[in-house]
């Protein structure tokens, strides 16, 4: 299951994720992430029954958690079956059925929000955005 | 042997005509062979699906009381044409929202219309004695029109170039998302289902021919603008009634970055007259060539990375310098099948009356490209030919001093031999000197990758890469490195009032 991590970081703090990884024992595997000097976003992905204890101690970490449920979400009315979408996945989400029919590998996306962008008919979004 | 026109349209009466969509006729031929198909088959539907610019419509509103004659109209704020009197107007489908920029355009009033959704009508005008009105605000559906009657000019590209960039940018542009490094290809069209692939002489296509157009019936009005059939890249002007067309076949899209068009579906009935019918009809994917174009070089001729076919670009893989590409189709090969299957039911149904053209369309049109008269703006005309440089080996405090008396912020740094090999800034320097380091000579701080144009650059062109790379000069150089001159940002004032925006 994969969350979306937000955190602050403070000079001297240890790596947030890093620490969840030592004090739960939990393999974290991050997806993306990207953090500057003061705040950091990561999308991580851990197996389904550690979520309450990795949640937990994220949030006594200071972070907030979002559980997402869905990968990228296609809009059915919307799509044409084109194909703008799968070369610009890094992820290789999407894919033409025998019927050329596009497919999606949901579970493989990490919500860099690539082919929302190259989609030609808004038919790709967050679940959040819709 | 030859079949006319009318057994065909005799067969298709009588129930008994065999139609086939394009991509079953390959097969077909292989299996019967050329004389045995042109007994069997009687004609071949095509189709494609994908974005077609060059579209749009013409509308009638009927007269308001009192009447105006429009010259300023806007269709849910997106401009139409006000230069064809009173009440008509032609709307294109790339014409961008006043308001909404790239997510509303022409073709999205095209595609809300065709769903019956309501449109907002806005016009000014100067007032007559005929027609005094000045201002007009009212909301229109599609079924209020007297007419609404598409029009394209340049529609059903025989093929099209396949796009891929080398540069180390991300690009947006009318072929999609192009990633840096050649990191993906794009592409559109339907290859062997495409209708003038497979009559690429344009035997049976021609003027009055009776096609799919968004759904309804439409027909070929004759050549296409830009058409180049004798170069594989011919075009059509085709037209068909609004009223008639469906959603699933009219899509308003937005390529980001570069703005709004429309995909639309298009097909043309062949009907199989003789054996030259069957022989293009047979046409594959794998017998289609394009060049893949490096969309990286922004000028008209792009070069010709590869070339590669239909079947190649559908695989979605594409082989370029012993690298594996993926690819992306534009356009739709499942809707493109799909008008080719709906056509073929309206010909069995005998909802199309085949004809040929009432007037055929040369193959030999060749595309010319502009006649420019004046010539844009190059770097030479602009560029500063004041050129201060500084050595790599020379010291910091030389440099600073080259840059004190010199007014300007960036200096080009040279090698023995004279070639460029880095630049430094004013900024760099003040860095260097406020925080005294190890760094003594020019070459320990400049920076070594530098921007640069050439003489013969287009300042358009040249005007993208300081924005894209946020600075503010750069040195002009020749084929060997040598800095010929300097462009600044003070240079592009020049064409401010100079000869070239008169
Ligand atoms: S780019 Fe958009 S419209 Fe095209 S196949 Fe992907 S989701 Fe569908
Ligand atoms: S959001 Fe990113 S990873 Fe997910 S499908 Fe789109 S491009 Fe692929």
């Amino acid at each position: 299951m994969k969350l979306l991590v937000n955190f602050s970081k403070k000079a001297g703090q240890k790596p947030i994720i890093a620490q969840v990884v030592k004090d739960t024992g939990v393999l974290i595997n991050v997806e993306r992430a990207i953090i500057d000097s003061s705040e950091g976003e990561a999308l991580i992905d851990i197996p389904d029954d550690t979520c309450r204890i990795v949640k937990e101690k994220l949030a006594d970490l200071g972070a907030t958690v979002r559980v997402l449920e869905h990968g990228i979400i296609l809009d059915e009315t919307e799509c044409v079956d084109c194909g703008a979408c799968v070369s610009v996945c890094p992820h290789e989400v999407f894919y033409l059925d025998e019927h050329w029919v596009i497919r999606l590998r949901e579970g493989r996306c990490v919500l860099c929000g690539r082919c929302i962008d190259a989609c030609p008919h808004h038919a790709l979004y967050q679940k959040d955005e819709a | 042997m030859k079949k006319s026109i009318d057994l065909i349209n005799e067969r298709v009466r009588d129930g008994n005509a065999r139609v086939v969509t394009a991509d079953a006729m390959p097969g077909i031929v292989a299996e019967l062979g050329e004389e045995e198909a042109l007994r069997e088959v009687d004609v071949v539907t095509t189709g494609t699906f994908g974005a077609m610019c060059s579209s749009g419509a013409f509308f009638n509103f009927g007269h308001a009381e009192p009447p105006i004659r429009m010259e300023r109209i806007w269709l849910n704020d997106v401009e139409a044409y006000g230069g064809l009197a009173a009440v008509d107007t032609y709307i294109g489908a790339t014409q961008q929202s006043t308001t909404r920029e790239d997510q509303y355009g022409g073709a999205h009033v095209i595609e809300d219309f065709i769903a019956g959704k309501s449109v907002e009508l806005r016009a000014m005008s100067r007032g007559t004695d005929c027609y005094p009105r000045r201002t007009i605000t009212t909301d229109l559906l599609l079924e209020h029109l007297n007419q609404a009657i598409m029009c394209n000019p340049r529609n059903a590209y025989q093929r099209y170039n396949a796009a891929i960039n080398t540069t180390d940018r991300m690009l947006h542009t009318y072929m999609g998302m192009l990633l840096p490094n050649s990191g993906n290809i794009t592409f559109s069209g339907a290859g062997g289902l495409n209708p003038i692939s497979n009559d690429p002489k344009l035997h049976m296509i021609g003027n009055g021919v009776p096609i799919f157009l968004g759904g309804a019936q439409g027909m070929v009005i004759g050549e296409g603008t830009q058409s180049s059939p004798a170069g594989g890249f011919g075009t059509l002007m085709v037209s068909g009634n609004m009223k008639e067309m469906s959603q699933d076949y009219v899509r308003a899209a937005t390529m980001q970055g570069y703005g709004v068009t429309l995909y639309l579906g298009v097909g043309i009935p062949i009907p199989v007259v003789d054996l030259d019918v069957v022989r293009s009809t047979a046409v594959r994917d794998e017998d289609i060539t394009v060049d893949l174009l490096d969309y990286g070089v922004p000028s008209r001729s792009r070069p010709v990375v590869r070339k590669v076919n239909y079947a190649q670009l559908r695989s979605g893989l594409v082989e370029v310098n012993g690298e594996e590409v993926r690819t992306s189709s534009l356009s739709s090969y499942r809707k493109a099948k799909e008008v080719a299957e709906t056509l073929k039911v309206w010909v069995e149904q005998g909802k199309v009356n085949l004809v040929l053209p009432t007037r055929p369309i040369s193959p030999e049109t060749r595309v010319m490209p502009m006649h420019e008269s004046v010539h844009g703006p190059r770097v030479l005309d602009i560029m500063d030919k004041r050129v201060i440089s500084v050595g790599e080996t020379e010291e910091i405090r030389a440099a600073a001093q080259k840059l004190l008396k010199g007014e300007t912020n960036h200096l080009p740094v040279i090698n023995n031999s004279g070639l460029l090999v880095g630049i430094v800034t004013t900024y760099d320097i003040s860095k260097a000197v406020a925080n005294p380091g190890k760094a003594t000579l020019v070459r320990d701080i400049m920076k070594k990758k530098v921007v640069t144009t050439t003489p013969d650059e287009p300042v358009d062109i040249a005007v993208q890469k300081l924005e894209r790379h946020n600075i503010s000069a750069m040195p002009v150089v020749d084929r060997e490195m040598h800095v010929v001159a300097m462009l600044t940002a003070i240079n592009l004032g020049k064409l401010i009032g100079g000869r070239w925006l008169k």
